[in-house]
């Protein structure tokens, strides 16, 4: 089971001081996290890719490569690449190139992102946002399976005898998520392919990401790649903790309040009922996210949301802290109590090296 | 009957008690008296309110507006009513079907009734409810009921020639009742409702879950990618 942070790479302004960081200050704190996610002994660090105010990284794998450098262990990875407006051709290349950086520490979760006019700005079509992701990956799939590929699809140029280069460090894709907050079919794709599925689980109640995810199971059993328990499963969650719950809920609630995903809706209380959102102990924190594992299954990936809704950088140190000094090991031993055997652990490039890969 | 029906009437009216559901409530006692269903339900959106502005900002339903969501879903004829605001329906009115999932009253009966002051409002049911229902492709039936403030007051509950508002609610209400009875013998909608709004699963984790509505829609992978060769 791997533990990490993921990152929307939002600039917002901090409630609580009117101070809103520059554009550099956030970049410099979302490396400052990732290397502080090592130092406390998380497994995974996954940015956001946008290509709008008030967001930032534009260019993960500049980013990715920059932290690759100053990390050892920390697997780098994005939440969300954007299948429907990148390149596919690119995405190959770029990729490749941070697994060789990063001595193989590199997976990606694709995505389509979160904003209409991201498609008309890259020359695509919103209206077709799921034809895209399917076409775009079957690329991507390809270009790093095959050294030679000859391709015809309705929206890129088509490729004679093109070889993606650098080729996957040690002939081995990254291994690939699928994110999806609502498509069906995106937990079909994942299934296809025998790639993992990541459910963000942050703005929805559980049991709409129960039905996304058993259908994923399901279909990756039928696709033949293994029962629906070795499906490969990542899960997002947010969290505010301090020593003391009642601490915890003063201080997160002005940011909550705020926050420009749902600020200005229901009470603190009200959210952290209907979804996975917790603020209170550490302990707490504990309680909740094994609750996880009971609605979804065992799995594979949990990614935390700690930098948002203008924290400051100093306080999401502290949040990490406490992730990986009090939460996280307890998760660890938790979680690891009754797994079936037949479980995978989370997806390595050692691993993937080791065991033949499905084609 | 094969099953009993379900009719549920949607009233915006904000003052309790209201004019809206007064209307809603007479529409519904002549819509029973003609097709009686098993299940009567009135949603009251003054008492959600909040909730719909809640879904707006966090784009998922609390619990009590995913029930009325639901309920809405699974009706076989449904009756709205809202009062005129500003030359159409009230802005609450239109919150709640604006949060509902865009397919929830594919071909459901649905009938339209509005009230305000004057008659002078009356074709807000033609310029504004008709469309929005049209766009939403309810079934929505020919008579509409409008009731201006003077209507509660008109010559006493009489014949029907006597008394406009009651006449046309007789003819609405059994226009609905006909459709909400060829409904019942009808095979249920093919189309399973949004993820939003299908009830919770209670405990059951995933692997162990054997039906999932989200499977029943789903176009297996191969025929995604078919569709896309050039």
């Amino acid at each position: 089971m791997q533990f990490g942070v993921f990152t929307v790479g939002d600039v917002t302004t901090d409630p609580t001081t009117g101070r809103t960081p520059t554009e550099h200050e956030r970049i410099k704190a979302m490396v400052a996290i990732a290397r502080k996610a090592e130092e406390v002994g998380l497994d995974v660090f996954a940015t956001g890719e946008h290509h709008n105010p008030p967001f930032v990284p534009s260019s993960p794998t500049t980013m990715l490569g920059h932290i690759a450098a100053t990390t050892e262990r920390l697997i780098l990875s994005t939440s969300t690449t954007l299948i429907t407006t990148n390149d596919p051709v690119k995405i190959a290349e770029d990729f490749a190139m941070l697994q060789h950086l990063a001595d193989g520490r590199v997976d990606l979760m694709m995505g389509r992102g979160n904003t209409g006019p991201v498609y008309p700005w890259f020359g695509q079509d919103i209206r077709q946002g799921i034809p895209l992701a399917i076409e775009n990956y079957a690329l991507l799939h390809q270009l790093w399976r095959d050294e030679v590929v000859d391709w015809k699809g309705r929206f890129r140029t088509p490729l004679q005898a093109f070889t993606a280069t650098p080729r996957p460090l040690d002939g081995t894709p990254p291994f690939v998520w699928h994110g999806s907050i609502r498509s069906p079919e995106i937990a079909e794709q994942a299934a296809y392919y025998g790639d993992g599925f990541f459910a963000n689980n942050i703005f929805w109640p559980k049991d709409h990401f129960q039905q996304l995810i058993s259908l994923y199971r399901q279909r990756y059993a039928h696709y033949g790649h293994g029962t629906p328990e070795q499906a490969v499963v990542g899960l997002g969650g947010q969290v505010f903790m301090r020593r003391n719950s009642q601490d915890a809920v003063r201080e997160f609630r002005p940011y909550f309040d705020n926050a420009p995903v749902y600020g200005h809706g229901p009470s603190l209380e009200e959210f952290t009922e209907q979804t996975p959102l917790t603020v209170g102990s550490p302990q707490e924190v504990i309680d909740k996210t094994l609750t996880f594992r009971e609605s979804f299954g065992d799995y594979q990936r949990q990614l935390f949301l700690m930098d948002h809704a203008g924290l400051p950088l100093k306080t999401v140190l502290e949040q990490l802290d406490m992730l990986g000094e009090e939460v996280v090991p307890v998760l660890r031993r938790e979680f690891a109590k009754d797994r079936p055997a037949g479980v995978p652990d989370g997806p390595t490039h050692a691993a993937r090296v080791r065991a033949p890969q499905p084609t | 009957m094969d099953r009993p029906l379900k009719l549920v009437a949607v009233t915006a009216g904000l003052s309790k008690p209201s004019s809206t559901r007064l209307l809603a409530d007479r529409l519904i006692e002549a819509t029973t008296r003609q097709a009686p269903p098993a299940d009567v339900r009135v949603i009251e959106l003054r008492d959600l309110a909040t909730a719909i502005a809640h879904h707006m900002v966090t784009g998922f339903p609390g619990p009590e507006l995913r029930e009325a969501l639901g309920a809405v879903a699974e009706a076989d004829g449904v009756i709205a009513v809202t009062p005129v605001f500003s030359a159409s329906y009230s802005g609450l009115f239109k919150s709640f079907f604006d949060v509902m999932d865009s397919t929830v009253l594919d071909g459901k009966p649905l009938l339209i009734a509005a009230t305000g002051g004057t008659d002078r409002h009356s074709l807000v049911l033609d310029h504004a409810m008709r469309p929005l229902f049209a766009y939403l492709r309810a079934l929505v039936v020919p008579t509409a009921v409008y009731a201006a403030s003077a209507d509660w007051g008109s010559a006493g509950i009489g014949t029907e020639q006597e008394d406009p508002l009651a006449s046309r609610t007789e003819r609405a209400a059994r226009e609905l009742a006909e459709l909400m009875r060829g409904r019942a013998h009808a095979p249920a909608p093919a189309h399973a409702p949004a993820p939003a709004q299908v009830p919770a699963p209670a405990q059951a984790p995933a692997p162990a879950q054997k039906r999932n509505a989200l499977e029943e829609e789903l176009v297996p992978f191969a025929d995604q990618l078919k569709a896309l060769r050039v």
